[in-house]
């Protein structure tokens, strides 16, 4: 029994990579295109990246879209004034909504439940506020513009994912494996069995003399590098950051697409942000109501589906 | 100077006791139902919107009261229809089912009333500069800065005073032991959400008085009013009121020497209060941590 559902998981593993890695060439054939695609990859590593915390430790962050928009501005930044180069924009934007995560993350820290959420909710819109006002350096509501991201070069090979958006596409899906590659080892090791035994019983974790607050504390910092450079990887895909980036109607929409794909498992929020993604991408384009729909959404989530669509499968396969 | 400086921070307490009505209603539903309202906004541009359609009929006066209880009577369906079966669970669920109600609520309101700003008309009477000198000083402002005080004055007295509000306040201590007793948990928490989404109501009229109204108007409002709980202390009503006042006057007194930064200083207070008192400022200990 056990090893036939272990060969089952390996056979859908298998099809979502093959999906993944054919995704330019099947996506024309459904009515999508590969700018499509590329979105639905980040925002399905910035949805991970909440569920990271959301999913495994139990905390509920609805501020994530900070860290998202300030490694978005934080490449941006980068290939605007600092130097003409794809990888050094990745590092700085990564670095910039990672170390503000780490920072703020001490505060947050150190309330629990209902408080916490609050807490990431007031603290996700400062920096909204900051790009809004700051219009010298960020272009403030009007976004920042005025940068592209770089061609690659690796030695006398030169791939240009700037004109070629199949190219930028695998290069999203690299830095995308490499990030969740690096995820799903965390959650497998001890500190990620750590993280989901606070998520379990935080008391009794703290009985086993597991320092509680160091445990969340990092998990919320290393969520954050996680999204940022999801971030910075949406501003490469736009070559613009605007302030929608950091504002908390994202933190919302990356928390119910953890939720609809499924928050107690790893691949679910990337689900999630497909079914969003193609969902919105429909909707602005057959209505301008589309706001009620996505609202509507939410509301039908919540009521009817609230273990997502892995959940409901997962427990439809064990029964 | 002196003039700028009590101008901005009259600006700041008016600005204030909007964040104050809306954070005490918010504040009530999360101390008795741990549901953290992201509608409230949507709620108040209702408020606001409901009455600028009933004004015609009703008066300023009659729409001021009719209002917000035509909100609440709105809001209490809401609540027995759908957030009532996600009490007891994770709040991640309430939270997620409110943000998608703000989204129909405002996409709603801009269906309803149209996207462009409208404008209100208030009675003459109050329109008027009290003086020449203090011209800020109009009558709009004081009657405002008056209903608030009254409708905060009268919730005090409710909660303290009422049978009604002496259980809702023992049900944010202990809702277990209140159910014990024999009191219908359920009709409290109905109760007391339509009273925190009357004052939603009561300050989308007022508001709408003061700067027009305008469908994405509650979005603005919210997050202030967030931040009024955080310092005054979740599950503190006299801290949140303390709260709004607080990051009301400090964003006016901003406004005056650096005012890029009005609406940055509220979170700089939020950061040095969370710093020094994790809890808030009239927190206490074991209530919602």
């Amino acid at each position: 029994m056990k090893a036939r559902g272990l060969t089952t998981s390996q056979i859908i593993l298998g099809g979502l990579w093959a999906a993944l890695l054919l995704a330019p060439y099947w996506m024309p054939w459904v009515g999508g295109y590969t700018a499509l695609g590329t979105r639905v990859l980040v925002l399905g590593l910035a949805a991970m990246s909440v569920n990271f915390l959301l999913g495994f430790t139990g905390m509920l962050s609805f501020g994530h879209a900070a860290y998202f928009g300030l490694g978005a501005y934080g490449a941006g930044l980068c290939l605007k004034l600092l130097a003409a180069s794809t990888p050094l924009a990745l590092l700085v934007g990564t670095l910039t909504g990672g170390i503000a995560g780490a920072v703020l993350g001490t505060l947050i820290v150190r309330r629990r439940g209902i408080y916490f959420a609050m807490v990431t909710i007031a603290f996700g819109e400062v920096f909204y506020y900051i790009a809004f006002q700051w219009s010298t350096l960020t272009g403030g509501d009007d976004g920042l513009v005025g940068f592209s991201r770089q061609p690659l070069h690796f030695g006398p090979f030169t791939i240009d994912i700037l004109n070629n958006g199949t190219a930028f596409y695998y290069f999203v899906l690299v830095c995308f494996a490499i990030t969740i590659g690096f995820m799903a080892f965390l959650l497998r090791s001890p500190f990620g069995h750590t993280m989901i035994a606070i998520r379990e019983n935080e008391r009794r974790a703290r009985f086993l003399g597991i320092p509680i607050e160091r445990h969340i504390w990092i998990a919320f910092t290393l969520s954050c590098f996680f999204i940022s450079l999801a971030g910075s990887l949406y501003a490469l895909l736009n070559n613009f950051a605007d302030p929608k980036g950091l504002h908390y109607d994202l933190s919302g929409n990356l928390v119910i697409m953890a939720v609809m794909g499924g928050m107690r498992s790893f691949w679910g929020p990337l689900l999630g942000a497909a079914i969003f993604v193609v969902l919105q991408d429909f909707l602005s384009s057959l209505t301008t109501n589309w706001m009620s729909f996505v609202g509507a959404l939410f509301v039908l989530v919540v009521l009817f589906f609230p273990r997502g669509v892995l959940g409901v499968l997962r427990r439809r396969s064990e029964t | 100077m002196m003039q700028l400086l009590l101008f901005n921070v009259t600006n700041g307490l008016i600005i204030g006791t909007f964040y104050v009505l809306m954070s005490l209603g918010l504040s009530l539903i999360i101390n008795l139902s741990g549901v953290i309202n992201f509608a409230h906004g949507g709620f108040l541009v209702l408020g606001g919107y409901l009455a600028y359609t009933l004004t015609p009929y009703l008066g300023f006066w009659g729409s001021l009261l009719v209002s917000p209880l035509l909100t609440a009577v709105i809001g209490v369906a809401i609540e027995r229809l759908m957030i009532r079966r996600l009490y007891g669970r994770d709040p991640l669920y309430s939270l997620l089912l409110t943000f998608g109600l703000a989204y129909i609520l405002e996409d709603g309101t801009r269906f309803l009333w149209g996207a462009q700003g409208l404008p209100v008309t208030i009675p003459a009477v109050l329109q008027q500069p009290l003086s020449a000198e203090f011209f800020f000083l109009t009558g709009y402002r004081l009657f405002m800065i008056g209903i608030v005080a009254a409708a905060v004055l009268l919730l005090f007295v409710l909660l303290r005073h009422t049978r009604i509000g002496v259980r809702i306040r023992a049900g944010t201590l202990d809702l277990e032991t209140v159910a014990a007793l024999g009191i219908n948990v359920g009709r409290l928490r109905t109760l007391n959400f339509g009273m925190g989404i009357f004052l939603a109501g009561l300050s989308g009229v007022l508001a709408g008085g003061q700067l027009g109204l305008e469908p994405t108007m509650g979005a603005g409002l919210i997050m202030p009013s967030f931040i009024a709980i955080i310092v005054g202390g979740v599950g503190s009503l006299p801290g949140t009121l303390l709260g709004g006042l607080l990051i009301g006057v400090a964003s006016g007194v901003t406004a005056v020497y650096f005012p890029p930064a009005s609406q940055a200083v509220m979170y700089v207070l939020m950061a040095v209060v969370l710093l020094i008192r994790p809890r808030g400022l009239l927190g206490e200990e074991g209530m919602l941590t």
